[in-house]
């Protein structure tokens, strides 16, 4: 098995609303994988199907090897989450997040400490290891709940807008983490309103109402549209009256 | 239209606003540009009379924000960053209750908002926490113009939409400032600072620079090279080694390398040759707001 994750013709209805229309890609094992999509596209249902979060109506889906109907606690243990909105317990400190993190996934208790201490040496977080997380600066903490979503060496990683407000350098920090992480081996899949962070991605979807519209390398994309940037592709594929762009 | 003079304002022992002097003029579109954390809210609270800051003065079309809070909240629109409407009243409803308060109807205002208005018509009945994002964003817009303020206070609009909504949130902002309103916006996307006139880049409770997107980008001076080649994370590592890099940051399918002076790209080239890279591109990039924001917010 060389994908990471297959879906064929995944859908979920909501009474008569059809959230996602008969999905179907693939994702590559180690592949860094953008999946894009205007609000109310149908990003976040598709996200949850995938997790083990919530049972399809119709279609197939495999992710890390299990099925998303049958396996779905299996699925949990061999995937990371994170969110921008929900990631950190902010009234537990720096270092008891990783450790209540590190007991959930059930790692043995000498091993995540040190863990622990190796990530807050990486990230070069000494000085917050003890301070509550509401305390520490946004782009820390979204460092921090990467690195604990990677913790338990997941198969895939799931990331959910990860870099929203987060100051470009930091962000870009970020970015780099994603690349280790690929390097490693573990699949990464994620969720931006970044269009440049789309060109971090080996390959891109963009849902459009339901529906997959276009999924490719940023490159192959933005040459079929003879256009320059992906916000541009983006604009085209869910707004195709085309208007004046942002950022030219 | 806007003016501070070395607003301060510390939240406990965080400082959260470290001297800001800004000025804006009438009818400007005035972005106020940074990450999450920089002071933007608490900025845009002190100027909408909701906060006061522990040091310096603002003032609102001649009026202070202290002594005349009255007058100036009649006279301003004010979208905070989160959600606000009541959820259990519907669209209407929320739009004719902010009309009422500010002695108003909608009739009465109803050019200004016309634009925007006539997309939420169809989900007029509907209760606003039951709408869209976008929609619910385009609600709240409605209801800080409907008693027709000179100027608009915006507190991150435009946050976790997408690009689509974003660009027609932007095209709203160019309408109404063709109907000369002045409008203060705070944004933590750098690409929409060149829909503004002119940008106040924020980092950590601090202005770095103010001036019109065009210039700001101008004002880069060092070399800047877009480079690619067949692995970036590796390339990333590589350039951070090459001894004439000012700064290496991963920009779109591209690394931008910022030199220390000029270097001859066939240097770099044969740099990365013998460091094993393949499909090797090098040219010239233009700026970018954010490689400004990295560099001034770097030093």
């Amino acid at each position: 098995m060389n994908h990471a994750i297959t879906a064929n013709n995944l859908t979920k209805r909501f009474g008569d609303f059809t959230a996602v229309d008969a999905i179907s890609f693939e994702v590559d094992k180690g592949e860094i994988f953008g999946f894009l999509g205007a609000n109310g596209a149908g990003k976040t249902t598709a996200m949850r199907m995938l997790t083990g979060l919530s049972r399809p109506t119709e279609g197939e889906a495999m992710v890390a090897g299990y099925d998303v109907y049958r396996e779905p606690e299996q699925i949990k243990r061999r995937i990371g989450y994170m969110s921008q909105k929900f990631s950190l317990y902010e009234d537990l400190k720096v270092r008891e997040n990783i450790r209540f993190y590190g007991g959930i996934y059930g790692l043995p208790r000498k091993q995540v400490r040190q863990e622990a201490d190796r990530l807050i040496e990486e990230l070069g977080m000494s000085e917050f290891a003890n301070s509550l997380v509401s305390g520490i600066p946004l782009g820390w903490r979204q460092k921090l709940a990467f690195s604990i979503a990677i913790l338990h060496r997941p198969a895939i990683v799931f990331l959910d807008e990860p870099t929203g407000g987060v100051d470009p350098v930091t962000r870009r920090q970020f970015w780099e983490m994603i690349y280790k992480t690929a390097n490693e081996g573990t699949t990464v899949f994620v969720t931006t309103h970044y269009m440049d962070e789309a060109e971090y991605c080996n390959r891109v979807s963009i849902m459009v109402e339901g529906r997959i519209a276009a999924l490719d390398t940023p490159q192959a994309m933005k040459a079929s549209f003879g256009v320059e940037t992906m916000n541009e592709v983006f604009l085209r594929l869910t707004r195709p009256g085309g208007v004046k762009h942002i950022g030219t | 239209m806007i003016q501070t003079h070395n607003l301060r304002k510390s939240y406990g022992t965080t400082p959260a606003l470290r001297g800001i002097n800004l000025q804006v003029q009438p009818g400007e579109l005035f972005g106020l540009i940074g990450p999450d954390g920089a002071g933007k809210t608490t900025l845009i609270r002190i100027l909408a009379t909701l906060l006061l800051a522990d040091e310096g003065s603002a003032q609102l079309d001649h009026k202070d924000v202290v002594a005349d809070y009255r007058a100036i909240r009649r006279s301003i629109g004010y979208m905070p960053g989160r959600f606000s409407l009541y959820q259990d009243l519907t669209v209407e409803e929320n739009l004719t209750f902010f009309a009422t308060i500010f002695g108003t109807t909608i009739e009465e205002n109803y050019e200004l908002i016309r634009d925007i208005y006539v997309q939420l018509e169809p989900f007029k009945d509907r209760r606003a926490g039951k709408l869209s994002g976008g929609m619910k964003q385009k609600l709240a817009l409605c209801c800080a113009l409907i008693h027709k303020p000179t100027v608009l206070l915006l507190d991150e609009p435009t946050t976790g939409v997408d690009p689509v909504s974003r660009q027609e949130f932007w095209e709203m902002l160019q309408r109404l400032k063709a109907k000369n309103i002045t409008i203060l916006v705070s944004t933590p996307y750098m690409d929409e600072a060149s829909l503004c006139d002119r940008v106040a880049l924020m980092q950590d409770g601090a202005i770095l620079q103010v001036d019109e997107p065009d210039s700001i980008v101008n004002s880069y001076d060092k070399p800047l090279l877009a480079v690619k080649t067949a692995n970036i994370y590796q390339l990333i590592q590589d350039l951070r080694q090459f001894e004439p890099a000012h700064t290496v940051f991963p920009f779109g399918e591209y690394v931008h390398l910022s030199l220390k002076s000029v270097v001859w790209p066939e240097l770099i080239h044969g740099y990365l040759l013998d460091k094993g890279h393949t499909d090797i591109e090098i040219r010239q990039a233009a700026p970018t707001i954010e490689d400004i924001f990295m560099e001034k917010s770097q030093v």
